[in-house]
């Protein structure tokens, strides 16, 4: 079934020309779990998933897949290996679902092989597991937000990689389809083993799906653990800023952030 | 107070700027009139600007001035249209050459030329017009089609496409009429070389009414700068102020195509220039655009004149080959998303 | 590798089933695109001043000698045709990789300036420097290229955004088409016909010295392409999803550009900028043959349809003859408006 791959970061420095935005940063991804990244606007999160998918060349350290850089293994291998589903993916006209979740398939095709059918059915089984599959022959310029979120995530299941990475997969949705998403992925990763890596926005639903909380702030790793160890106020006041209460969820027991505004009463 | 002491150093900033054209201005007009492929002495010069044409020098002098005069026209007419398109579709490439507008007065031209037998300048002038209302109008039409109305890019293909297939038609016209195509030639490529005093009286009138439209509406123009919705909020009549100053900019545009042939990107470098010297308070910009415009012209019909001597650049190619790398510049400092 | 649970079979079947119905119309398209091609291929070399049968036509093409018809069909008219085949296929092929690259239909050669570029440096070698023939070639290739170039570079700023280099382009054409008027306007009555054909476009006078290079071009540069259009599909996902996917995105773009300019620059070398070929194959073969699959061979088609029925109806359908461009130009025209309105009202690519 799945092999079980390390992905780790080591002394990390990421930017853009001469805006430095990750800086000395050390990361490791346990295998088969659900990670989450979280931390403020601009903080650098999304720079370090593109990074760790060898989008985005590094200023200085490594990303190490099973001890070798990613930046040296070839596209297509890296590519069966560790799937990257990127913010806003652009769907070309007049594509179908169909063909859009096969183009999932590239990585296991070779330059001149034809369309197989085991390529049919992973696709098939992609559709299937993201509860797509009667939307198969639609145009993705039919869809709903929801609806095409699926479908680009169906997209990255074709691609059939022991290591998934999505670059917030629920912005713009509403709380039903956010949570359909996280479901999905929780299955993913209790089914198949996948390791699931995912930078999300919202602390609370972090909190929820994670079985590994990653906090990013000031350019570095400001925590990483479970949920209940790394979600306090004190990570909350470093990472973001704010005052904030941490309860207990009453429906999965993982920790539940309450901020603090300046018109509320504050904690003694 | 230091906010009212800035607006008082800007105000005489304007002032001096202003006073800095209109001297650029007359230096230019001089030079063109002294310098061309004929060296001419002072005499001469001084004989051609008091009327007399006996002698090949003073003639020389005499047809330069009306050149010269032409080419002010000219410039004044493309530099305010230029800053009024600008302002109409709050497009900083808006510009008669960019978005077709020219060559749709051409492509009239060169119809009413080659089927209608025109030869008159005041039926170039009505035709010309003509072309350049339907185009801009159809051009602003395509152009702001779709999705997040007039952008940029929308608008400057809708242009170059326009453009493109008026000139198509052009060749279909002209190729097969060996008996126009030299007239229609030299006519297209632009220039203020065969200026006599018939053309500039023919097509001072609509000048005059061109450049009093644009002037009078500078101010709704600062309105409509804020968008539509705050522009009528603020009591202007957009749809109205609109149409009005477009018409002004077409009278302009379709006016100078007929005298000089299409002359690209005047409309769009002035105003731009103008913009980083005294701001983007229409009333000023738009006047100012007149003068900048008309010293572009003239200063680079006369370096057209000796660069290639005794060849003529004409001002078309000139203002097109100084004109792109202008664009160029604007198009790599706006910040440009996709569609 | 992480295999999902087994798919149901019969969904299999289905999709399947749909892929093939997909990509049914567009090999439709292909069929019938091939049959109209052979067709005006046909009139081309039998019809002109003398009608020649079939069977003569036949026989000049065997290589045996007919009296008449082997200089008039093999000198003139088949160099013509092919001539018209292979550029109609490289303006075709060219043009639709452009506006597949930057997502944009409006995005072709000959609006951006490459083609520009090429008629001006022609331009200047024959009027300027008096060359002609290969040299004059060699003159577009080379200004084709350097003006892809210029304008990729100018467009350069934290990567090339489509929409700046497409108005970068669009200055460029405009300052191109400038000189190409200037030297055209200064050029002696003799040389205007040789030099009009780079404002225009035209097939006149074509032998097989115009064709050899144009032909190896494609020969080169067409199969180069074609193994790129995998990636190319994928890129259309953008940058971040098509790498992810495995395709080296920079190397990819690269390839397709300079194949793609080398298709362009030694077409419009050999024959002139044909007005919107290059602008109107890519979206015209989407239409008829729908979205699904490789562009390439059925804009390549396309492009040919167009440049051999225009030429036929440039030569014999009016009392003057004129050169294709003016032709694919005037046809074309409304055509383009027709396709920026729809272009602008869906908010869409092809």
């Amino acid at each position: 079934m799945t092999a079980a791959h390390n992905l780790m970061a080591a002394g990390l420095r990421l930017g853009y020309r001469d805006l430095v935005v990750i800086d000395g940063l050390d990361l490791t991804i346990p295998p088969g779990r659900l990670t989450a990244i979280v931390g403020a606007n601009a903080c650098g999160k999304s720079t370090l998933l593109r990074a760790m998918s060898r989008l985005l060349k590094p200023q200085a350290g490594q990303v190490l897949l099973d001890g070798r850089p990613v930046r040296r293994i070839p596209p297509k291998e890296l590519a069966r290996t560790l799937g990257l589903l990127p913010q806003s993916p652009i769907a070309p006209d007049g594509i179908t679902v169909a063909d859009l979740v096969g183009r999932g398939r590239n990585p296991h095709r070779r330059a001149l092989s034809r369309w197989s059918r085991r390529d049919d059915e992973a696709v098939a089984a992609a559709l299937e597991a993201t509860r797509t599959l009667d939307l198969a022959d639609r145009t993705v310029d039919q869809l709903s937000g929801g609806q095409r979120q699926r479908v680009w995530m169906a997209m990255a299941l074709a691609q059939e990689t022991d290591l998934l990475l999505l670059d917030e997969p629920t912005t713009f949705l509403d709380v039903a389809h956010q949570i359909e998403i996280l479901d999905l992925l929780v299955e993913l990763n209790r089914d198949r083993g996948t390791t699931v890596v995912m930078v999300l926005h919202d602390l609370n639903l972090a909190a929820r799906y994670a079985d590994h909380l990653v906090a990013i702030a000031d350019g570095r790793v400001h925590s990483a653990g479970s949920p209940a160890d790394v979600l306090t106020p004190a990570t909350v006041r470093a990472v973001f800023g704010i005052d904030s209460q941490v309860i207990a969820d009453p429906i999965s027991g993982r920790p539940l952030m309450l901020p603090i505004g300046r018109h509320h009463p504050r904690p003694d | 107070m230091t906010t009212t002491s800035a607006r008082a150093g800007r105000r005489w900033t304007r002032w001096a700027w202003l006073a800095a054209v209109v001297a650029a201005l007359v230096i230019c007009a001089g030079a063109s009139v002294a310098i061309g492929s004929r060296h001419v002495s002072w005499d001469e010069i001084a004989a051609g600007l008091s009327g007399s044409t006996d002698g090949l020098g003073t003639a020389a002098v005499a047809k330069r001035v009306l050149r010269t005069i032409l080419a002010i026209l000219v410039g004044l007419a493309l530099g305010l249209a230029g800053a009024v398109m600008q302002g109409v579709t709050r497009n900083p490439l808006a510009d008669p050459g960019i978005l077709g507008v020219n060559m749709g007065a051409s492509l009239a031209v060169v119809t009413g030329i080659a089927w209608f037998g025109l030869w008159t300048y005041t039926a170039f002038i009505w035709v010309a017009i003509a072309g350049a209302g339907i185009t801009a109008v159809f051009v602003y039409i395509v152009g702001s089609l779709g999705k997040g109305g007039a952008t940029p890019l929308k608008l400057a293909l809708a242009g170059a496409v326009t453009s493109a297939a008026a000139a198509s038609f052009i060749s279909a016209i002209v190729l097969p009429r060996a008996d126009i195509a030299d007239d229609v030639r030299s006519w297209q490529v632009g220039g203020v070389g065969g200026a006599n005093i018939d053309a500039i009286a023919q097509v001072a009138p609509f000048l005059v009414v061109g450049v009093v439209i644009c002037l009078v509406s500078a101010q709704s123009l600062n309105a409509l700068a804020l968008g539509d919705e705050a522009a009528a909020s603020l009591g202007e009549r957009v749809f109205v102020a609109r149409a009005f100053a477009s018409l002004g900019a077409v009278l302009l545009c379709g006016a100078a195509t007929a005298v000089a042939g299409p002359i690209a990107f005047v409309g769009l470098i002035v105003p731009h220039i103008c913009r980083l010297l005294i701001g983007v308070d229409h009333r000023w910009l738009v006047p100012f655009s007149a003068l900048a415009g008309a010293i572009l012209v003239t200063a680079s019909d006369t370096v057209g004149r000796v660069v290639a001597r005794p060849d003529e650049i004409d001002v078309g190619i000139l203002t097109a080959i100084l004109g792109a790398p202008v664009l160029i510049g604007i198009v790599r400092r706006t910040r440009i998303r996709e569609l | 590798m992480t295999a999902l649970r087994a798919p149901n079979p019969g969904a299999v079947a289905d999709l399947a089933a749909g892929r093939r119905a997909r990509l049914r119309r567009r090999r439709v398209v292909i069929v019938v695109l091939f049959l109209i091609v052979a067709g005006a291929l046909a009139v081309a070399l039998m019809v002109g001043q003398t009608f020649y049968s079939p069977a003569e036509v036949i026989d000049v093409l065997a290589g045996r000698d007919v009296a008449g018809a082997s200089f008039t069909v093999g000198r003139l008219r088949l160099p013509r045709a092919v001539l018209a085949v292979v550029t109609g296929v490289c303006f075709g092929i060219g043009g639709v990789t452009f506006q597949t690259l930057l997502r944009n239909p409006l995005a072709s050669p000959d609006i951006i300036g490459i083609s520009s570029g090429a008629s001006a440096a022609a331009a200047f070698a024959i009027i300027v420097l008096d060359l002609s023939g290969a040299q004059v070639s060699l003159f577009a290739i080379v200004a084709g290229i350097g003006v892809a170039m210029t304008i990729y570079l100018l467009s350069f700023r934290d990567g090339v955004v489509g929409t700046r280099l497409v108005l970068i382009g669009i200055g460029i054409a405009a300052m191109l088409d400038a000189v190409t008027a200037f030297l055209l306007e200064k050029a002696p009555q003799w040389q205007l016909q040789e030099a009009m054909r780079w404002l225009t476009g035209s097939l006149n006078g074509a032998s097989w010295a115009d064709v050899a290079p144009v032909a190896v071009a494609a020969a080169v540069f067409g199969p180069l392409l074609a193994s790129q259009a995998r990636g190319l599909a994928l890129l259309r996902l953008g940058d971040d999803a098509a790498s992810a996917l495995g395709v080296r995105t920079e190397r990819t773009r690269l390839v397709t550009i300079a194949a793609a300019v080398g298709l362009i620059a030694f077409a419009t070398a050999a024959a002139g900028p044909i007005a919107f070929v290059a602008f109107l194959s890519g979206p015209i073969a989407v239409r008829l043959a729908g979205p699904h699959g490789s562009p390439f061979a059925p804009s390549a088609l396309v492009g040919v349809v167009l440049v051999l029925v225009a030429d036929l109806v440039g030569q014999f359908a009016f009392d003057t003859r004129y050169p294709v461009g003016v032709i694919t130009g005037a046809l074309g025209a409304p055509y383009l408006v027709y396709l920026i309105i729809r272009v602008n009202r869906t908010g869409g690519s092809l």
